[in-house]
Parts: structure tokens; C-alpha cells; sequence
């Protein structure tokens, strides 16, 4: 395929580097320097998509970030898949492989587009809500016809093959965008000395500059630009980011930045290298010079492939060296779309004609146009255009003064190509990320960015000036202003002298009205990519959607990867007038980061896998490895689950685990308990604030089983607290709750109760600790300690420091089995040590390791809870049937006393702990299983309480569950029932919920 | 994210390294066994939502682990003041409400 509409000369490629791409699956050439969007129009490539609801054909309207249609599927492997890049941004590489996103069968034999054709009265907005509500059991086949025929690119099947980063910056000043504003503005503080960051989208530097002919000091701008951007390039403290979007403006000045680093390269980075980086930018200062984009005007048929906006056609010849078509007609509010039909006549085309809707355009251009033989039209507008898949003709009328109404007969006239300016519209998108409201300007004919509170300044288009010099001045008073905020020098930066010329007014004017009214002319496109025309937003304000909020949502506008950078302000336009009021009275709608669409693996980053969160491994991990053991994730823990041996199942394995500790001996790694540091002079006192039970008169050498309240008086940790000496404690925190706790001592300590002299520190890193337990943990103990453990001299619920297989330990009686335990703690590194040698002598002894599970089913077979799985926030220590671990008598109010003596919490038939026997004793419940008294009352029936906890006991030979049952500690005996999803119904019998050794003597032998 | 001065450490760090917990400047009451269930479900539960100024405790959880009071507009979400424990704000909301 020849490049049919490349000029022979001009534009910023290199004709000597021609690149092959592959769009739909045939293959066409470029250039190095094209974008997609570029090499396609080069290539005559009409029809590049077909729109989202009507499946209309259409074509590439712009030549950057604004582009609605041009939303491609890129990638040349399954695995590369990228949806919804725009072609006007992608650069052209050899290899590229790029296609429609939707379009079914095909873009150009569209099935759908037959339902678009029939006409609008059959898809009016909320088409859908309106079609596919009813009946409601209809929606999932509904949903896949809509889903089809609603192209949105698709996600790749196979993982992404490239690494992406993320990366925090900080800086004195952020500027965005580098056109001449940004430019200047970082030329400026970068000579301030102060740290500058500089980010464009584009893959070089220039913005508005690249695309014109405009000259600055009286040569082609390009060069003033490369002369800035050399010298920025030198300063140390300058960083310029090319291919680099600023995305989001979040609050107090934290940007993000989407680079693109090998996108502009190949399908899939060089191997070593990220595909993109996501910066995370704290910026003192932050200079917007964002730009405008222009607005293409509304009229009749204003999709066909073909029409476009007159600065992308300019860019196109200018920067591309592409003529998008070979007829032109320009339509315009404004003098600026002139220089569009002169950039055409120059590049060897036919201008069909200028149509100005200004009824006696007078001025520079004018004259130009005149000189140049170019037919004006007055006064006019284009209210339809002919053709299909591309413009083949368009229909003129006069209209009147302000332009509301058609008031003169129709000509038509051929063309292949419609270029319209309807204004400029400032990119405020960013401005108003972190929520300030845009203000309309009447004199620019769009909406500015509002007052905000954080550190930002605008410069050039985006506040308004839509000239060069304007910008380059603002730019520069931008810098000179963040450095004066900052205390720096404000350098004056030489300004290049441009060209100026006298520009008329311009008229305010969005919708080009037909001969039918609205509803009835052809379809007028105001979001291209929503599929949202005029007559849409007429409709919607009619059906009462008044606020632009509602009508955004009703009809779409502005939604998707678009935000309505086309289609804002006109939409608003016609529904201001739809509903009689001013623009500024409408509003606006704000916009939403992200501005251009990033991909989820630069939000990533290197955060997968492997790296996604911190794991977090006792010191005996290694062991438990090469064990065997299966692993639970308790928080960032990974415990042992259970030590499976060959050829058993899960509950042989646990069987085997909970005979071997209660016959003999089992270890648990118990290190992940949390453990806090407490001492102090009023350490006591503190607890015993913290805690329900007393904690006066526990002597050194003690340990204490505690439940921490919050001041609800509900149970939210549990743990033992040892006294080390008279000031000094340690306390145990669940696993799980270790943070929470720590961070609960200290609110309090530090907003309650500062007067009290008390200091905490985690120190759950710094010990290791195996818990053995069973008949015969004693007699293990002693074969690695010279210290007396005896019952005499080592008594329950006593802790001793001694020496433990050669190193320090601290060894506390308590048990979380129920049988005679003892919890050995020594300085982590020597964990694993102690760990081996405790095998090495317990082999006689038949020393089992257990895991998570086994220590689940122990401790209930004890009756013993677990804060956080027999508690869910609403169970007090009553509730528990834990009175016995609340001192009512202690003289400070301690945490939860209050809460617990609330009306609701003393009243009768709260749920509370009980244990529960299946009447068949093989049945083991499922947690969670929701209790009934009755189980043949009607449906819904009322719910008594929930399974907290269950397990098959091998030690007792039958289940055993606690849960919560209404009133259930004045119920024993009582029967509950358990109706289950498959339709069971399983009763079983309340009990204590102490099943094993109610009396406790083998924790004390 | 919210770009935080932690008035302990000296130093603006990231929203990342602290907690928020809420309301600032509720004090425990000296005996709580002395309140109505009403004054204790005051205390408990109910809580302030302005729009504008609103005195908020936070944590450098990550940080120092010391707990200070910060005044934060909840519309812009401009940070005006942070101040520790046990002091008074020194921006404050106008006869009750926010500008």
C-alpha cells in the first residue's frame, strides 16, 4: 500500500526510516517520528472504529489526548494485549500491530451498525436502562448481547511479560506540559536553581509549537525549543520526562506521573528495562500549563470519517507531513481556523471553502483568504454532511445573527474533508482533581480552573491565553512566582519574539442548528465516544434531568477513558439552552483522575508476586520446611498448619497430632504470639486500667490470663501477662491483634493517662517460643535444663528464667492445651537451636510437632475462646461465661466496666458461649451454621446464635462446637437446631463448653 | 494522600505512615461509672461530621508511634494546624459551623 496522503517534504519524521504496522491485519508502512493515528490517515485509512452504541463507522478526529475515536487493541501477541490506546498517541515502531476495539464482525461490515442506522428514535439515552430493565430474570442474556456489542477493547488471557516501577520524587517545582508555557516557567526556575521536575505527554518537547508554522525569533519554533530544552538538560537538578503523562492531581500536591518508556520502541520492552514508571511526585509547587484543546463544532452527520478538528489537520501536515483528505471545507466561530485552510492550499490541495459562522468576519486572515482565492462563506454554516464511511459532500446554510436557527436556503457542496473550530477549550481536568470547581469566562468562551488551596499556578492556554507570547510570558511570571514562594532568586529569562496577529472576535457558538429541529435533523454528535448527541441532551433535560450531574449520567457524556475533552462544554451549551439557562448557571461537571488511561501494570509496579506484602517467618521456618508442614497465613505470619506425614489426610493428621500431645508430648511454634514490653513505676496500675481482672497484687515470678476490653465493654484481646519484676511485665497478644494492642496502650497512655509512668516496646521479634505440652513436657524439660521444674518448686501459672540446652530462656507454666505445658522463650536466634534440641531428646518421648489447627482443636476441647473467632465485637466477659475474669472491685474504672454495665448488656437472652454436643456425635457442625429453637417455625425463622467454633476431638471420639446461643448459659441441656444449606438439619445438645478435664487437673499435676 | 507534619519527628512525611483515629479532644470521662447510659453513648458513639474545620487525632504509627492532633478542613482537606496532645486548637470554626 502507497502512503497516498504523505507530502513529499516537511514535518518532524524521517522519511529515510519507514516503519511496517499491521492494523487489522494487513500491513501498512510509516515513518519514525509517525503516531498510529498519523501513519493511518498517511496510509488513507478511513474508518478506524465503530462508536459504542450506534456502531456508527468512524474516523480519527484529533492529533492527541483528546482523540474520542481512534481507541485501539494493541499488542502483537496475547500476552502484550494493551486496550484503549489512543493512536494519536502511540508512536509508530516496526512490528506494530494494532486493531480496532470494536467493530463485530468487522469495523467496515458492522452487524450492529444496522440497529444504529434504523435510527435514533430507537436508542434514545437510557436506551438501556429503558429496554433491558424487564423482565429482571432476563438481564444475563441481555448483559452478553449488550457486552458484544459494546466494543471495549479486551484484557489479556496470558500474564504481562514486561516489569513495570514505581518510583517517589519530590521537587521545588512540577511543571506540566512543555509547551512554550511549561517551557518557560521551568526554564525559569530551573535557572532559579530549584528542582525541577518538567513532564509532557508527547515524545518530545514544544506542545502547541510542534504543530504550527508559526516562527519564533524568525526561525521555525523548533529550534527555540531545542535551545531550552539543551539548557534544561544540562542543569543538575532538572528532570525532564518526555512520553510522560500527568495523570492525577491529588491532594496536597501529590501528582502521578505515567511514563512510558519502551512503548515507543517495540510490543515488549528490551529485555532489563521497565516498560513504564509510574512517578510519585510530592511537588512544593506545581505550574499547570496544560494547554486548550480545540472543539470541533456540532452539526448534522458530524461523525462521517472525515470531519475533524481544524488544528489536528494542521498538525497532521505540519508535524506528519499528512493531508487527510484532498477537498477541505473549513467551518469556524474564529480567525484561527483559517490558518488550517492555508496550511491545505499550501500543501498542494483543494479548499473547497471557509465557512465562517460570523456573519462579517473582517481582518488579517480574512484578507488572506481572499488573496488566496479562497471561497468564504458568511454568516453559514454546515448543517449536514453526506456519505458514510467517509464525507462525501456537505450542506451549507445562512444563519442567523446569533446562530440559534437556519434562516436561508441549502447549498451542497463536495468535499472529502470538514475541519471545524468551534473555540478553545482550557485543560482543566487536572486543575480540578482535587475538587475545585472550574469558573466559566465569558471572554474565552470556557471554563478556567476555579480557586484552589493547594500550591499551583497556570500559565498560557489553560488560563485562558491562546497565544504564543501570552504563554511564553505567563510561563516565565509562573516560574519567577513558585520561586519567589519558595525564597529563591526570580530570574528573567529572555522571551523569543513570535508573530502575532490581530485576532477578531470570535463567536460563541456550539451547535449548528438544522432546518428540522433537533430531534428531528440528523444525528448531531456532541461525546463521539459515548455516542451522546444533541438531540440526546435535548431529550434528557425534557425528561427532567435538569442538573448537568444527572444529564452526564443519563446520557453518558463526558463518561469512560474520554472525560469529555471533545464534548463537555458543548453538551453543557445545549443543555444550558435546552433548559434556559446560562452556562454558568449549568455548571460543570469536575473530572476524575486518571486523565488519560494508565495501564494496572505501572499502578503495580514491581508489587506482585513474590514482592506483593512482607511475609513474616519464625525462627524455626526452616524446620517446619523441611517437616513438611503446610502453612497458614495468620496476618503476614506464615504458621504451620498442620505436619502432614505420608499418605495422610488432613483429619489423620490432626487425629494423630492431638493423641500424640495429650498421650505424650507436642510443640507448637508459638512464636508469632505478640509480646509487649512493659515497664515503669505505674506499669500495675496501668494494666490493671487496661485490663478486666486485677492486677494489684500479681507477684514476680507470676503469670495472669487477661481479657482487654474496649470501653463498650466488649471483648476485642486476650493474653497472658507475666511479671518479670516489680515494674516490668511482659504481656501476649493474640497474633493477629498484636498492632491493634500496641497501638491501644498507647492512645491511652499518651491521650488518658499521661501522668502515669509506664514505657512500651514490641518485642515479638526478639523471642522465639516453642510451647511443649503433654504428660510428658516436664520430663523433656528437664533432660535440656539443670533448673528444678518440679510442680513444687515451678508451679502453674509460675514463669522461672534458666538455662535451656545451653542458652538463656524464659520458661512460663501456662497452657493453652489444658495439659501440664511449658512455654519456652529464648533470644530468637537461638530459636531453631532450642527447637533441634528439644527433638533430639524427644524422640523417646514420640515429640510431635502440631500446627494451627491441632491448637485449635485443643484449646476447645478446653472450652478455651479465641479472641477474634468466638468473638466478633459484640460479646462481653459474661457473655463468655468469663465473669470470673472481671474484678468489679478494683478502684479504677477500668476499660469496659462502663460499657459493660450499659442496659443492653445486662439485659436477659443475650447470646452467649456455650459449648454444643451433635445428638449424632459423628456430625461435625460447619462454622457459621446460624441456630433455631424450632426448626419447623416458618420461614424466616429466628435465629438464636451462631457456631463460633468446631472440630472432630480424636481425643474425646465424638465432635464438639461452641457457639452463641441466646440465653444459652441458662439453657444447658437444651436442645438447638442447626438447619444447614443442603438441607440438613442437625440438632445438638447445649453443654458446657469445657468438654475434657472440667476439673483442670492435668495442667496441674 | 495527605502530606502530614509530624510535630513530634519535625518533619512533613507521607499519609502512609500514619493512622487517623477519629475525633480529637474526647475526653474520657473521670468517673465513668457516675454517667447515664445516655452520657456514656455520648461519649461512645456519637461524633462529630462537619463540613470544614474538624479537629481530628492521628498516629505516626510508622514514625515516632506518639499520637497529635491535626485540624483539617474535610472539603479541601487542607491540613490549617497540627498541635499536640493536651493543647488547643488555635484554628477553630466560627459559631459552630464551617465557613
Amino acid at each position: 500500500m502507497t502512503q497516498k496522503n504523505r507530502l513529499q517534504t516537511g514535518g518532524r519524521i524521517n522519511r529515510s526510516k519507514p516503519l511496517s504496522f499491521v492494523y487489522n491485519g494487513k500491513q501498512f508502512k510509516g515513518f519514525e517520528g509517525d503516531t498510529l493515528a498519523s501513519a493511518m490517515l498517511a496510509n488513507g485509512i478511513d474508518v478506524i472504529g465503530r462508536s459504542f452504541k450506534y456502531s456508527r463507522p468512524r474516523g480519527i478526529v484529533a492529533a492527541g489526548a483528546e482523540e474520542p475515536n481512534a481507541v485501539m487493541q494493541l499488542g502483537a501477541t496475547e500476552a502484550t494485549q494493551v486496550p484503549n490506546v489512543r493512536a494519536t498517541q502511540q508512536e509508530l515502531f516496526d512490528g506494530l500491530v494494532s486493531g480496532a476495539t470494536n467493530g463485530w464482525p468487522s469495523v467496515d461490515n458492522d452487524l450492529m451498525g444496522i440497529v444504529g442506522k434504523v435510527g435514533g428514535k430507537m436508542m434514545p439515552p437510557g436506551f438501556y436502562y429503558k429496554t433491558f430493565m424487564y423482565p429482571q430474570s432476563m438481564w444475563e442474556t441481555y448483559e452478553k448481547f449488550i457486552r458484544k456489542a459494546a466494543g471495549l477493547g479486551s484484557s489479556p488471557l496470558e500474564n504481562d511479560p514486561d516489569s513495570y516501577e514505581k518510583i517517589n520524587q519530590h521537587c521545588d517545582v512540577l511543571v506540566v506540559g512543555a509547551g512554550p508555557a511549561g517551557l518557560a516557567a521551568a526554564l525559569t526556575a530551573g535557572r532559579a536553581g530549584a528542582r525541577v521536575i518538567l513532564a509532557d505527554e508527547q515524545s518530545e518537547f514544544g506542545g502547541s509549537l510542534l504543530g504550527t508554522r508559526e516562527t519564533l525569533n524568525g526561525e521555525e519554533a523548533a529550534h527555540w525549543v531545542a535551545d531550552v530544552t539543551a539548557e534544561l538538560a544540562g542543569m543538575k537538578d532538572v528532570m525532564l520526562l518526555s512520553r510522560s503523562t500527568v495523570n492525577g492531581y491529588h491532594d496536597h500536591n501529590f501528582l502521578t506521573i505515567h511514563q512510558r518508556n519502551t512503548d515507543h520502541i517495540a510490543d515488549k520492552a528490551p529485555a532489563g528495562q521497565a516498560r513504564q514508571t509510574l512517578h510519585r511526585v510530592r511537588a512544593k509547587w506545581v505550574v499547570l500549563a496544560t494547554g486548550a484543546h480545540e472543539r470541533p463544532l456540532v452539526y448534522g452527520n458530524n461523525d462521517v470519517p472525515g470531519c475533524m478538528i481544524a488544528s489536528a489537520v494542521s498538525t497532521y501536515i505540519n508535524r506528519y507531513g499528512v493531508v487527510p483528505g484532498n477537498e477541505l471545507v473549513v467551518m469556524t466561530t474564529n480567525d484561527g481556523a483559517y490558518q488550517t485552510a492555508f496550511d491545505w492550499q499550501d500543501a498542494g490541495r483543494k479548499v473547497v471553502a471557509i465557512v465562517d459562522t460570523r456573519q462579517n468576519p473582517q481582518g488579517a486572515q480574512v484578507a488572506e483568504a481572499s488573496k488566496r482565492g479562497i471561497q468564504l462563506i458568511k454568516g453559514s454554516g454546515i448543517i449536514d454532511v453526506a456519505g458514510s464511511k467517509r464525507v462525501s459532500g456537505v450542506s451549507i446554510a445562512a444563519l442567523s445573527a446569533d446562530g440559534s436557527a437556519v434562516n436561508g436556503s441549502v447549498t451542497k457542496l463536495s468535499a472529502d474533508t470538514v475541519a471545524t473550530s468551534g473555540g478553545w477549550s482550557p485543560v482543566i481536568h487536572l486543575a480540578g482533581h482535587t475538587g475545585s470547581r472550574p469558573v466559566w469566562d465569558e471572554k474565552v468562551a470556557g471554563f478556567l480552573p476555579g480557586p484552589t488551596v493547594e500550591k499551583r499556578l497556570i500559565a498560557g492556554a489553560i488560563a485562558g491565553d491562546f497565544t504564543t507570547a501570552g504563554a511564553l510570558a505567563q510561563g516565565a511570571e509562573a516560574g519567577r512566582k513558585a520561586c519567589a514562594e519558595l525564597g529563591m532568586d526570580q530570574p528573567i529569562i529572555e522571551l523569543p519574539t513570535t508573530q502575532e496577529r490581530v485576532e477578531h472576535p470570535a463567536m460563541t457558538l456550539f451547535h449548528i442548528p438544522h432546518v428540522k429541529k433537533t430531534s428531528e435533523a440528523p444525528k448531531q454528535f456532541v461525546d463521539y465516544q459515548n455516542d451522546v448527541t444533541a438531540a440526546g441532551i435535548e431529550l434528557a433535560c425534557r425528561e427532567g434531568f435538569e442538573s448537568i450531574e444527572h444529564v452526564k449520567r443519563y446520557t453518558a457524556l463526558g463518561f469512560g477513558t474520554d472525560q469529555g475533552k471533545l464534548g463537555n462544554i458543548a453538551g453543557m451549551a445545549i443543555a444550558a439552552k435546552a433548559t434556559g439557562r446560562t452556562i454558568p448557571e449549568t455548571g460543570t461537571t469536575i473530572f476524575r483522575p486518571n486523565y488519560t488511561p494508565v495501564t494496572f501494570g505501572a499502578l503495580v509496579g514491581r508489587d506482585r508476586g513474590e514482592l506483593f506484602d512482607p511475609k513474616r517467618y519464625t525462627a524455626m521456618h526452616k524446620w517446619h520446611v523441611e517437616n513438611g508442614a503446610l502453612f497458614e497465613d495468620v496476618g503476614q505470619w506464615k504458621r504451620p498448619w498442620y505436619f502432614p506425614k505420608a499418605g495422610e489426610t488432613m483429619q489423620q493428621s490432626l487425629d494423630r497430632e492431638c493423641k500424640a500431645t495429650r498421650e505424650s508430648v507436642g510443640i507448637l511454634d508459638a512464636s508469632t504470639l505478640g509480646k509487649i514490653d512493659i515497664q515503669g513505676k505505674d506499669a500495675r496500675e496501668f494494666l490493671g486500667r487496661v485490663y478486666t481482672n486485677a492486677w494489684a497484687k500479681l507477684a514476680v515470678g507470676k503469670c495472669r490470663y487477661g481479657l482487654m476490653c474496649g470501653e463498650d465493654g466488649m471483648v476485642f484481646d486476650d493474653g497472658v501477662t507475666s511479671c518479670l519484676g516489680e515494674n516490668h511485665f511482659i504481656m501476649t497478644t493474640t497474633s493477629g491483634g498484636a498492632a491493634r494492642v500496641y497501638e491501644w496502650l498507647e492512645l491511652y497512655h499518651q491521650t488518658e493517662w499521661p501522668e502515669l509512668e509506664v514505657y512500651f516496646n514490641t518485642v515479638t521479634d526478639h523471642w522465639s517460643t516453642m510451647t511443649i505440652s503433654g504428660p510428658n513436657s516436664r520430663k523433656l524439660l528437664e533432660e535440656l535444663t539443670d533448673a528444678d521444674v518440679s510442680n513444687e518448686n515451678f508451679g502453674y501459672m509460675d514463669w522461672r528464667e534458666m538455662k535451656v540446652a545451653g542458652v538463656p530462656a524464659r520458661v512460663f507454666r501456662i497452657s493453652f492445651t489444658g495439659e501440664l505445658s511449658f512455654e519456652i522463650n529464648v533470644q530468637a536466634n537461638f530459636g531453631l537451636h532450642v527447637w533441634e534440641k528439644l527433638f533430639e531428646k524427644g524422640a523417646k518421648y514420640n515429640l510431635t510437632p502440631y500446627g494451627t489447627e491441632t491448637m485449635h482443636i485443643l484449646r476447645a476441647e478446653k472450652g478455651f475462646i479465641i479472641a477474634g473467632q468466638d468473638t466478633d465485637g459484640s460479646v462481653h466477659p459474661y457473655d463468655l461465661g468469663m465473669g470470673w475474669a472481671v474484678s468489679q472491685q478494683k478502684p479504677f474504672s477500668f476499660i469496659g466496666k462502663r460499657g459493660m454495665a450499659r442496659e443492653d448488656c445486662v439485659r436477659d437472652n443475650r447470646k452467649q458461649l456455650v459449648g454444643l454436643k451433635t445428638t449424632d456425635p459423628s456430625v461435625v457442625l460447619p462454622e457459621g451454621a446460624q441456630g433455631v429453637f424450632d426448626p419447623k417455625a416458618p420461614i424466616p425463622m429466628p435465629m438464636v446464635g451462631h457456631i463460633t467454633s468446631s472440630y472432630w476431638s480424636a481425643n474425646l471420639g465424638h465432635s464438639i462446637a461452641m457457639g452463641l446461643v441466646k440465653g444459652g448459659l441458662d439453657r444447658m441441656g437444651e436442645k438447638v437446631y442447626y438447619p444447614l444449606a443442603d438441607g440438613r438439619v442437625v440438632e445438638a445438645e447445649i453443654c458446657s463448653p469445657i468438654f475434657l478435664d472440667p476439673k483442670g487437673e492435668r495442667q496441674n499435676v | 494522600m495527605l502530606h502530614i507534619y509530624c510535630p513530634h519527628c519535625c518533619e512533613y512525611r507521607e499519609e502512609e505512615e500514619f493512622h487517623v483515629k477519629g475525633q480529637a479532644h474526647l475526653a474520657r470521662p473521670l468517673d465513668p461509672d457516675a454517667c447515664s447510659d445516655k452520657e456514656w453513648g455520648e461519649y461512645l458513639y456519637f461524633r462529630k461530621n462537619p463540613r470544614g474545620l474538624h479537629h481530628e487525632l492521628w498516629v505516626h504509627a510508622a514514625g515516632c508511634r506518639k499520637f497529635f492532633n491535626v485540624t483539617r478542613d474535610t472539603v479541601s482537606y487542607e491540613i490549617k494546624e497540627v498541635y499536640l496532645v493536651g493543647e488547643k486548637p488555635s484554628v477553630v470554626a466560627h459559631s459552630g459551623s464551617a465557613k
